[in-house]
């Protein structure tokens, strides 16, 4: 063979633009993730008070990230805001909203489950303490409920950068999109390129998600000790 | 004349159509200490949590220090920094030092000086000899050394009335003592008025001025401390004094 | 919104309703017999098996469905392995379902409790026999609010098959939209299509767990 495909990866700037592909993911991940557990701890809380119309908004807004194939959530922030809210933001930021507001509502309901799995006299000693409503959240029932969340949270995570293989579909240049560009430009001289292209992708996406699944696992396994 | 802390009056507490307690009257004075006694299910935690607004009761009043007490969160939020309570549960905050389990309350509702409060938490800590264990987690003490922080980090609030709640009931039989040894001091050297659920009849007799006796939600008696425990009034009082072992 | 676009496109979408319903059955069953195998596999921790076994699962579990699909679909052809795109995105759903279910069920597996099986060794039960009659019954019933998010999550990720060009739900809106730009209304009719068929499978896998979970534990 005259030229190894392996060889693709490294021609030109080919190399550098899959890891700025992939930067693109990563960091639409970390904003999306950041914005929707702020969103999705305001929502979880609201879900532990007693009103019942609230809860079943809330559980409204759940199940229809719950339906809606992220693919789908996708399609409708890039075509309906455009056209139907006229705000005309870069794919990058619809991609974000999509995302964020998906995390919230996959988040809310971690939140609660946790906040729910806080003994009931936790909460009662607290009460007998004096503390009111919102100093018995913010020092007694959160703390708590953000350790028992944290493996659920990261496995949320995981799935959060998975998803961002989905951004080429709407266009973003993201470290998929560059590949098959690379692929395509070189097929002439790197026919088997675009085993090697994937295959790299496929490893990047191993790399990041198996540290953080193997550690959600040992959180896990710690607490039910 | 003694002054009264805490009444109780006509108090009527129902789980759907079952009542679980009747028509409740007492007051403690200053300095008093009252058990409450009786078998189990005979409505005596259920009493002591209602003096803590921790359950809603239908009808009956109650006072502190001769005023009303109002039925609303507001309300017993305030109360609740004047009457300590300590539970069965080991109810320390599982995320806080010992320290930080202690400063919470007295710093962010009492809005008290920090560094003052831990002057006397370290102080109080002394007395049940844990001063080393400040800055411990819970996950870290053992069942006897939790409940002592617990009525430490109550007394930090300093409540003029203290109730607890079948605090020993959960330990092993090794721990008991001591914490009874700081319940008993605090009444002998602080003359902290108290109300008391135990299952413990030495301790009770040891301690209480006064017993309430309940059975099925009554008040079945009301006698002096000395006297309910040599020569009890009721013949269900008998029975159960005679059914527990000293 | 205009009923007439969404009237004039029904055919076409009943027809990708089918084939995400088909196509997800098809990878739903495979994903659960490879699940099965490989959950039991690591419980009895098989030499050798159950480290491959253990690897898949960490491979399939870390990596997205669209790369995976990607590899079946462009880079075996390289290799010389041709396939159809339907084939592809049924290899790609089971590859990737099998590694879920494996862990959902080694979670209901490990989740049996040590004196059942300690119960039925004192019985003089075998290993095959303890899998058999004690770890697969009660195990399984443990994992079935595992095996139903499973099963909801495999039929959502088939939306991923539209970047094969297959004509399932989520690829039949795409083309429409490409053809004729009516974005809002294909949208609707897309979100509509999945909650037909996932709200009640929603409700009637929720019906069963908890009957699955009364009928072995009676609570």
């Amino acid at each position: 063979m005259a030229h190894s495909g392996i060889n693709v990866l490294f021609e030109g700037t080919n190399f550098a633009r899959l890891m700025g592909g992939l930067w693109t993911a990563i960091w639409i991940a970390g904003i999306s993730l950041v914005l929707g557990l702020v969103l999705g701890t305001i929502l979880g809380m609201l879900r532990t008070l007693k009103s019942k119309i609230i809860r079943f908004i809330l559980v409204l807004y759940l199940e229809f990230f719950r339906i809606v194939p992220t693919v789908v959530l996708l399609f409708l922030a890039y075509y309906i805001l455009p056209r139907q809210f006229n705000i005309n933001w870069p794919a990058t930021w619809m991609a974000v909203l999509a995302f964020t507001l998906w995390v919230s509502a996959e988040f809310s309901d971690i939140v609660r489950g946790a906040l729910e799995s806080v003994p009931e006299h936790q909460r009662e000693s607290g009460l007998a303490l004096g503390l009111s409503q919102w100093q018995l959240f913010r020092y007694v029932l959160l703390p708590q409920a953000v350790r028992l969340e944290l493996p659920a949270t990261i496995n949320l995570a995981t799935r959060v950068i998975k998803t961002t293989s989905l951004l080429l579909m709407i266009s973003i240049m993201d470290v998929i999109n560059v590949g098959q560009q690379i692929i395509e430009a070189n097929n002439q001289t790197y026919p088997t390129g675009v085993f090697w292209v994937y295959g790299l992708i496929f490893i990047l996406y191993f790399i990041i998600d198996y540290p953080l699944s193997k550690w959600a696992k040992h959180l896990t396994a710690k607490q039910q000790y | 004349m003694a002054e009264e802390i805490l009444k109780v009056e006509h108090l009527n507490k129902f789980y759907g159509d079952w009542q679980a307690l009747h028509d409740i009257n007492f007051s403690i004075n200053k300095g008093e200490v009252v058990t409450l006694l009786g078998p189990s299910g005979s409505g005596k935690s259920t009493l002591i949590r209602t003096l803590n607004g921790l359950e809603p009761f239908r009808d009956g009043k109650l006072y502190f220090h001769g005023k009303e007490i109002e039925q609303d969160q507001k309300n017993w939020q305030e109360l609740r920094q004047k009457i300590g309570m300590v539970f069965q549960s080991y109810d320390l905050f599982p995320n806080l030092t010992v320290m930080d389990n202690i400063l919470l309350a007295p710093v962010k509702v009492q809005g008290r000086d920090k560094e003052e409060v831990k002057k006397e938490a370290l102080e109080l800590l002394d007395r049940v000899e844990l001063r080393n264990h400040a800055d411990s987690y819970p996950r870290e003490l053992s069942g006897g050394q939790k409940q002592r922080i617990a009525i430490v980090r109550a007394l930090a609030m300093h409540p003029e009335l203290m109730l607890f709640d079948e605090v020993t009931a959960s330990l092993d039989p090794e721990m008991v003592r001591g914490v009874l040894q700081i319940i008993k001091e605090l009444s002998d050297r602080d003359h902290m008025t108290m109300i008391i659920v135990t299952h413990e009849m030495n301790f009770a007799a040891k301690i209480a001025d006064r017993v309430l006796f309940l059975e099925g939600g009554k008040i079945l008696e009301e006698t002096p401390g000395k006297q309910f425990f040599e020569k009890p009034q009721t013949s269900r009082a008998a029975e159960f004094l005679n059914s527990m072992e000293f | 919104m205009s009923w007439t676009v969404i009237q004039q496109s029904l055919p076409n979408f009943v027809a990708g309703f089918r084939l995400t319903l088909w196509l997800s059955l098809i990878g739903i069953i495979g994903a659960i017999i490879v699940g099965i195998i490989a959950s039991l596999v690591q419980y009895f921790k098989v030499p050798v098996l159950s480290r491959i076994f253990d690897i898949y699962v960490e491979v399939a579990r870390n990596t997205p469905l669209l790369i995976q699909l990607f590899f079946l679909y462009y880079a075996f052809p390289v290799i010389g392995w041709k396939m159809p795109a339907e084939t592809c995105g049924i290899i790609g759903l089971i590859f990737l379902g099998g590694a879920y279910m494996a862990e959902g069920f080694t979670g209901g597996f490990n989740g049996v409790s040590k004196t059942q099986l300690d119960g039925g060794r004192a019985l003089g039960m075998s290993n095959l026999q303890l899998a058999r009659y004690v770890v697969f019954p009660q195990g399984f019933a443990l994992s079935m609010p595992a095996l139903a998010a499973n099963i909801i999550f495999l039929i959502k990720e088939t939306s991923i098959f539209s970047v094969i060009a297959i004509p399932e739900l989520t690829n039949t809106a795409l083309d429409l939209i490409g053809m004729y730009y009516q974005s809002n209304e294909y949208l609707f009719v897309l979100v509509i299509a999945y909650a037909i068929i996932l709200i009640p499978l929603i409700l009637i896998l929720n019906w069963l767990e908890r009957r699955v979970r009364y009928g072995t534990f009676g609570d």
